[in-house]
C-alpha cells in the first residue's frame, strides 16, 4: 500500500494539476502536487529503512498489462534496495525541486502546467525504477523522455528552447532505438521479458552465441552493448552526449531535477539493475568503462572554457555520470550506485544555487556578466561554496570529508585496485577530470562572486537572496551534500556491502575492484585530494590573482582554446555527418518522392484524372436522341460480337 | 379453370384504377385531385395487404403468371414506392399546374404494370407487363405538356423505349425459336443436360438483356436517364427512381435466372460488363453535375451497377443481396426526393446544387436528413447503404469475381466524392439565399421515417436480410 502510494502519488498530482489546473487555480495545483511529492519523499525514507536496512525486498502486482502467447507483461513494483536508493534520490530531489519552483516561477503564466510536467516526470522515473521487468522499464524511460522534452522546451515561444528540447528526444532516439532492440533481443533469447527469470537464466547463456553476417557473435555481449546504448542515450555519454548542454535551456529547476539528479542517471541505474547480465559479459563491461572514463575527462575539459554557468554544471554533470559509469564498467556497482545518490544531492544543490543566482540578476546566465555577488547574496553564495566542495570531492581521507570526497574517491581507488589495463586508464582519465573538476568549480565561484561587479548598475541595485521558499531546499540539499557520504559509505560499499545490496546486485567472485579498494596504496588515496586543491588554487591565480591570465592564455593557445570552446566540435561533426546528409535526404524523398511521385501519381494525379474523366462522360451526354439509339446498338453489337469470337461460329 | 385468386391484388388495382378514372371523369372540371390520389393511396394499401396475405410459389394463367416469395417481396417495394410518390407529389403538382386527377391514374396503371413484370413467368407476360408500366410512365414524363423541357424528355423517353422493346422482342423471337417455348420453365428444361447454349440462344440472351438493361438503365443502355430526370417533373423523376427501377431489376433476376438458370456462364460476362460500365459511369459522370437531378439520374446508373454486382454472382445469396440492396435503395431515393421536392424559392422550385449553400443554417432538420441519405448512398457504415453494398460484394467474393468486387468498391470511392461534396456544400458553404419554408407536412414526415430507417438499419438488420433470403430461395428450387 505504501508503495502503491508513493508511485501514485505524483501521477495523481499530475493529473490534478494538468487537467483541472485552471480551475484549482495555480496557487493550489502547486500545493498540492508539491504536498503529494512530500508525502512520497517522506515515504520513500521509510521504505529505504526498511526495505535496505531491515533486509525485506518487497514485491507488489498491480495488474496483468499485456498478455499474448508467452509474451507476459505486468505491471508491478519491485521494491529492492537499489530501487529503494533510487526512490529516497527521485523523491527527495523531486519534492525540494517542486517546492523550489514554487518561487522560482512565480513570475510565470504557466505554473499548473509545469507542475503538471514536473509530477509527470517523477511518476514515469518512479515507473522506471520500480518495474520489474523490461517493458515497464522501458515505459518509464519513454515517460521520463517525454517529460524531459516538455520540459526543455517548456518556453516554447523560444526557438532555441523549441531546438533544444528536439535534440534531446531526438538524439536519445538513437540510445532508444538500441535499448528496444536489446529488449526484443532478450525476449528472443530467453521468452521472457522479467527481471527475475532473465537474471536466473543468464549463467546458462554465457557461451551462447549466434551468428550475424558471417560472424559469430556473442550474444550476451550483444544484449548488453544495446543496453548500455539506451543508457548512453539517456545518460549524455560519449558519443550522445551533445543535447545535455542544450537541455539547459529549460527553467533551471527542470535542469536541477531531470538534467543532474534523476533522468540521466537512469542509465547508471540501468546497468546496475542488469549487473547480473553486464557480469557475464565482460566485453561489454570494457566498453562501458572506457566509454564513462573518455567522457568524464572529454566532459570536464570542455567545462573549463563555458562562460554560461549552467552550462559549465551541465558538463560537470556530463563528466560525473562518467565516473559512474566507469565504475559501473569495473564491476564497483555498489560505488557508482552511492556516487549517483551523493551526486544527486550536491549536484542539485548547484543547479539549484546557480538558479537562485540567476534569479537575483534578472535571467542573466552569462558568467562574464557577474561577478562580485557574494556580497548581496551571502546565503546563496555559501550554497554554491558547500556543493563545490562536494563536488571536488573535499575531505581527509581516512577522517572526514564532504559527500563527494567519499563516493568519487572510492570510485577511483576501485579503479586503480582493479588491475586492468582498463582500470589504469579510467584512474588516469578520473585524476585528470577531478583535477579539472576542481578547477572549473572554482573558476564558477570566482566569476560569479568574486571582483568587480560586471552586472549594469540597475540589476546589481535589485540583487538580494531568494525567497525562503527557495532557500530551504538549498539548506536541505546542503545537509545532504555534507552528510550523505559519511552516513551511507560504510552500508553501501562497505565490507558488507551485500548485506545492504541483497540480490539487487550481483558481482563475481573474479571482479574484485570493489573488494579490493579499500586496501589501496596510501598515495592513490591522497591523490585526488592533492589533484583538486590543485585546481582550486590555479583557479584562484587565474581569476583572484592575475586577472589577465585567463585571456592571454586563450590568445596564445587560441587553437586548444577554440577546440575546448567549440566541444570538441561534436555538434559540427555530427551536423556535417548525419544532420545534413539526412536533411539532403529527406529533401529528395519531400520534393521528389512525396511530391512528384505520390502526390503526383497519387491524390493529385487521381484527382485530376478523374475530373478529366467526369468531362469527358458528361460529354457523352449530347442530347441528340439518334446519338443515344446508336450507342445501344453499339452496345448490343459489342457484345454481340464478344460472343461471336467467344462461342465460335 | 385458371386461379385468379393468386393473381387478386393486379385484378384489384385494375378494377381500383378504373373506378378512380370514373371517379375523376365525373368529378368537376378542374376540381382538386387530392380526393382521386388519396383513393390511390388507399387502393395501394389494400392490395399491399392482398400480397402480403398470399401464400406459396403458384403458377397459374397456363404458367403465364407466378406468385412466388420473390414476387411478393418485390411488390411490396412497389406498392410502397408508389404509394410514396404520390404522397411526395401533392404540393408540387398544385403549384406547377399539374392539378389533373390523370396523374395519379396513371401511376396506379404503371404500378399495375410493375406487379405484371415481376410476376412474368413468361416471356409474352414479360413483355405485356413492361409495356403496360412503359406507356403511362412516357405520359408522366411529359405530363407537363406545356413545358418543352418535360415533352423533350417524355418524346424521348418514348422513342428510345420503343427501340429497347423491339430488341427485347427480337431477342424473345430467338430465345423462342432456339427453344421453343416462351415459358421460363420450359425454356429451363430445354436447357437441361445441355453442355452449352447455342451461339444462336446466347444471342437472344443478349438482345434481352439489352432490352431489360434499357429499363434499368443500365450503361450503355442508360442515355436515356440523364435527361429523362432532368426534364421531367421533379415527382414524377422521384417516381422514375424508386418502384419502377425495382421492378424492372426484380424482373432482370427473374429473367435471367429462372429460365437460363442452369448457363450462367454464358451469360454471366453480359451482366459482367454492364455492371462495371454502370458502377464506373455513374462515378465518374455525377462528378460533373451541377442539376442534382440529373446528378441523381447519374447516382442511380451507378447503383444499378452495384445491384447487378448480386446478379452476375448468380447465386441465392447474390440474389437476397440485391433485394436487400433495392429496398435500402428505395427508401434512400424517396428521403432525397422528398429533400429535392422541398428545394423552392417562393412558388419556383430550384434544381441547383448550388442553392444548397448553407442548408446546415437555415434548415437544420432537412440539412441533417440529407446528409444522412448522402452518406448512405456512398455507403459510409454503419448507415443503411453501406449494408447493401456489403451484401451485394460479399455474394460477389464469394461466387469468386473478385475483380468486379474490387472494381465496384474503387467506383464507390470516387462516388463518394460527390455525395460528400453536397454535405460539404450544405454544412461549410455561405448561404445565398436560403430556400423557403416551410417545406410542407408531408415532406417533412417522408423524410423522417426515411432517415430514420436509414439511420437505424444497422440496428436489426435481420428482419429484412432473412426476408430477402426466403425470397431468393424461391428463384432456386
Amino acid at each position: 500500500m505504501m508503495y502503491v502510494l508513493i508511485t501514485f502519488a505524483p501521477l495523481l498530482g499530475a493529473l490534478l494539476a494538468g487537467f483541472f489546473g485552471r480551475s484549482l487555480g495555480d496557487r493550489a495545483a502547486m500545493l498540492i502536487t508539491s504536498l503529494l511529492m512530500t508525502l512520497a519523499a517522506v515515504l520513500s525514507w521509510v521504505t529505504l529503512y526498511q526495505v535496505a536496512f531491515g533486509h525485506s525486498p518487497a514485491h507488489v502486482e498491480l495488474l496483468s498489462w499485456i498478455k499474448s502467447g508467452d509474451f507476459a507483461v505486468s505491471w508491478a513494483l519491485q521494491i529492492d534496495s537499489l530501487t529503494a536508493v533510487m526512490l529516497v534520490v527521485v523523491n527527495t530531489v523531486s519534492c525540494l525541486v517542486h517546492w523550489y519552483s514554487i518561487g522560482y516561477m512565480s513570475h510565470d503564466k504557466a505554473k499548473a502546467r509545469f507542475f503538471a510536467y514536473l509530477s509527470l516526470f517523477t511518476f514515469a522515473m518512479l515507473m522506471l525504477v520500480t518495474s520489474d521487468n523490461f517493458v515497464q522499464l522501458y515505459f518509464g524511460w519513454e515517460g521520463v523522455g517525454l517529460a524531459s522534452y516538455l520540459l526543455i522546451g517548456f518556453w516554447y515561444h523560444k526557438p532555441s528552447a523549441n531546438a533544444a528540447a528536439m535534440k534531446a528526444f531526438i538524439v536519445n532516439r538513437v540510445g532508444d532505438f538500441g535499448f528496444a532492440l536489446g529488449i526484443a533481443g532478450i525476449f528472443l533469447v530467453y521468452d521472457s521479458v522479467t527481471f527475475e527469470a532473465v537474471f536466473s537464466a543468464t549463467p546458462d547463456y554465457v557461451d551462447h552465441t549466434f551468428m550475424f553476417l558471417g560472424y559469430e557473435v556473442h550474444t550476451l555481449t550483444t544484449i548488453c552493448l544495446l543496453l548500455f546504448l539506451g543508457a548512453m542515450g539517456k545518460s549524455a555519454q560519449l558519443p550522445l552526449h551533445t543535447w545535455l548542454p542544450d537541455a539547459m535551456e529549460g527553467p533551471t529547476p527542470v535542469s536541477a531535477l531531470i538534467h543532474a539528479a534523476t533522468m540521466v542517471t537512469a542509465g547508471v541505474f540501468l546497468v546496475a539493475r542488469c549487473s547480473p547480465m553486464f557480469e557475464y559479459a565482460p566485453d561489454a563491461l570494457a566498453v562501458v568503462a572506457v566509454i564513462g572514463a573518455t567522457t568524464a575527462f572529454f566532459a570536464a575539459t570542455v567545462g573549463l572554457v563555458q562562460t554560461d554557468i549552467k552550462r559549465v554544471i551541465a558538463y560537470s554533470t556530463c563528466s560525473q555520470l562518467g565516473y559512474m559509469f566507469f565504475a559501473a564498467g569495473l564491476s564497483a556497482y555498489p560505488v557508482a550506485i552511492f556516487h549517483l545518490f551523493t551526486h544527486a544531492f550536491f549536484k542539485a544543490l548547484l543547479f539549484l544555487g546557480a538558479g537562485s543566482v540567476i534569479h537575483a540578476v534578472a535571467d542573466e546566465q552569462d558568467m562574464r556578466k557577474m561577478g562580485g555577488l557574494a556580497p548581496h547574496i551571502r546565503k546563496t553564495f555559501f550554497m554554491m561554496w558547500i556543493g563545490s566542495l562536494a563536488l571536488a570531492g573535499i575531505g581527509i581521507p581516512g577522517v572526514i570529508g564532504f559527500a563527494g570526497f567519499y563516493s568519487k574517491d572510492l570510485i577511483l581507488e576501485s579503479a586503480f585496485a582493479a588491475h586492468t589495463s582498463f582500470g589504469e586508464y579510467a584512474f588516469i582519465m578520473g585524476i585528470a577530470a577531478a583535477f579539472m573538476t576542481a578547477f572549473y568549480s572554482w573558476r564558477l565561484l570566482f566569476m560569479t562572486f568574486n571582483g568587480k561587479p560586471r552586472a549594469p548598475r540597475e540589476t546589481m541595485a535589485h540583487i538580494h537572496d531568494s525567497p525562503p521558499v527557495m532557500m530551504i531546499p538549498l539548506y536541505v540539499l546542503a545537509v545532504g551534500a555534507v552528510f550523505a557520504g559519511i552516513a551511507f559509505y560504510g552500508p553501501m560499499t562497505g565490507h558488507h556491502w551485500e548485506e545492504f545490496w541483497g540480490e539487487a546486485i550481483l558481482i563475481l567472485p573474479v571482479h574484485t575492484a570493489l573488494e579490493h579498494a579499500h586496501d589501496v596504496p596510501t598515495w592513490v588515496k591522497w591523490l585526488p585530494l592533492v589533484v583538486s586543491v590543485a585546481g582550486i588554487a590555479l583557479a584562484w591565480q587565474m581569476y583572484i590573482r592575475n586577472t589577465e591570465l585567463p585571456g592571454s592564455f586563450a590568445r596564445t593557445h587560441q587553437a586548444i582554446y577554440q577546440f575546448l570552446l567549440n566541444k570538441w566540435y561534436f555538434d559540427e561533426l555530427y551536423d556535417w555527418i548525419f544532420v545534413r546528409p539526412a536533411k539532403g535526404l529527406g529533401r529528395i524523398f519531400w520534393k521528389r518522392g512525396d511530391g512528384q511521385v505520390i502526390d503526383g501519381f497519387g491524390p493529385d494525379g487521381i484527382s485530376s484524372t478523374v475530373l478529366k474523366l467526369a468531362r469527358r462522360a458528361s460529354l457523352l451526354q449530347s442530347g441528340y436522341v439518334y446519338h443515344y439509339a446508336f450507342a445501344m446498338l453499339i452496345g448490343v453489337a459489342v457484345l454481340v460480337s464478344f460472343y461471336f469470337y467467344a462461342i465460335g461460329v | 379453370m385458371h386461379d385468379f385468386a393468386i393473381a387478386l391484388p393486379e385484378i384489384f388495382l385494375a378494377v381500383a384504377a378504373m373506378a378512380m378514372l370514373m371517379i375523376g371523369v365525373f368529378q368537376k372540371p378542374g376540381s382538386d385531385m387530392g380526393l382521386v390520389s388519396w383513393l390511390g393511396i388507399l387502393s395501394l394499401a389494400v392490395a399491399l395487404v392482398l400480397v402480403v396475405t398470399g401464400e406459396g410459389d403458384n403458377v397459374s394463367f397456363a404458367g403465364l403468371f407466378v406468385d412466388d416469395p420473390f414476387a411478393r417481396f418485390a411488390k411490396v417495394l412497389i406498392l410502397i414506392g408508389s404509394a410514396a410518390a404520390i404522397i411526395l407529389s401533392q404540393g408540387f403538382v398544385r403549384r406547377e399546374g399539374m392539378n389533373r386527377f390523370e396523374y395519379p391514374v396513371l401511376i396506379m396503371i404503371a404500378t399495375l404494370g410493375m406487379l405484371m413484370m415481376v410476376s412474368a413467368n413468361d416471356l409474352i407476360s414479360l413483355y405485356m407487363g413492361i409495356e403496360l408500366q412503359s406507356l403511362p410512365l412516357y405520359v408522366l414524363a411529359a405530363f407537363k405538356r406545356d413545358s418543352t423541357r418535360t415533352t423533350e424528355a417524355g418524346l424521348k423517353y418514348f422513342v428510345l423505349g420503343a427501340l429497347s422493346s423491339g430488341m427485347l422482342l427480337y431477342g424473345c423471337s430467338m430465345i423462342y425459336g432456339f427453344t421453343g417455348s416462351t415459358t421460363f420453365g420450359d425454356i429451363a428444361n430445354v436447357m437441361q443436360g445441355q453442355e452449352k447454349a447455342g451461339l444462336g440462344l446466347v444471342i437472344g440472351i443478349v438482345f434481352l438483356s439489352a432490352g431489360l438493361a434499357f429499363k434499368v438503365s443500365a450503361v450503355p443502355f442508360h442515355m436515356w436517364t440523364p435527361d429523362v430526370y432532368e426534364g421531367a417533373p421533379s415527382p414524377v423523376t422521384a417516381f422514375f427512381a424508386t418502384a419502377p427501377k425495382v421492378a424492372a431489376l426484380a424482373m432482370f433476376l427473374r429473367a435471367m435466372l429462372e429460365p437460363f438458370g442452369g448457363m450462367e456462364a454464358d451469360w454471366r460476362q453480359i451482366i459482367w460488363l454492364i455492371s462495371v460500365l454502370s458502377m464506373l459511369l455513374g462515378a465518374f459522370a455525377a462528378i460533373g453535375q451541377h442539376n442534382i437531378k440529373r446528378l441523381m439520374a447519374y447516382s442511380s446508373i451507378g447503383h444499378v451497377g452495384y445491384a447487378l454486382v448480386g446478379l452476375t454472382a448468380a447465386t441465392s445469396e447474390g440474389v437476397r443481396g440485391v433485394l436487400v440492396y433495392l429496398t435500402i435503395y428505395l427508401v434512400m431515393n424517396v428521403g432525397t426526393f422528398a429533400c429535392i421536392l422541398a428545394m423552392r424559392r417562393g412558388d419556383r422550385m430550384v434544381e441547383s446544387i448550388d442553392d444548397l449553400r448553407g442548408l446546415g443554417k437555415t434548415h437544420k432538420g432537412m440539412a441533417m436528413a440529407l446528409a444522412i441519405f448522402m452518406f448512405s448512398l456512398a455507403g459510409v457504415p454503419p448507415l443503411a447503404g453501406f449494408f447493401g453494398k456489403f451484401y451485394v460484394f460479399m455474394a460477389a467474393i464469394n461466387a469468386g469475381l473478385y475483380y468486379l468486387a474490387v472494381i465496384g468498391v474503387l467506383a464507390s470511392v470516387v462516388g463518394a466524392f460527390y455525395y460528400l461534396r453536397i454535405i460539404k456544400i450544405m454544412y461549410f458553404d455561405e448561404p445565398t439565399e436560403p430556400l423557403s419554408k416551410p417545406i410542407g407536412m408531408e415532406l417533412g414526415v417522408l423524410m423522417a421515417v426515411t432517415a430514420f430507417l436509414t439511420a437505424a438499419f444497422f440496428v436489426v438488420p435481420g428482419v429484412l436480410v432473412n426476408g430477402a433470403a426466403v425470397a431468393a430461395g424461391s428463384l432456386f428450387p
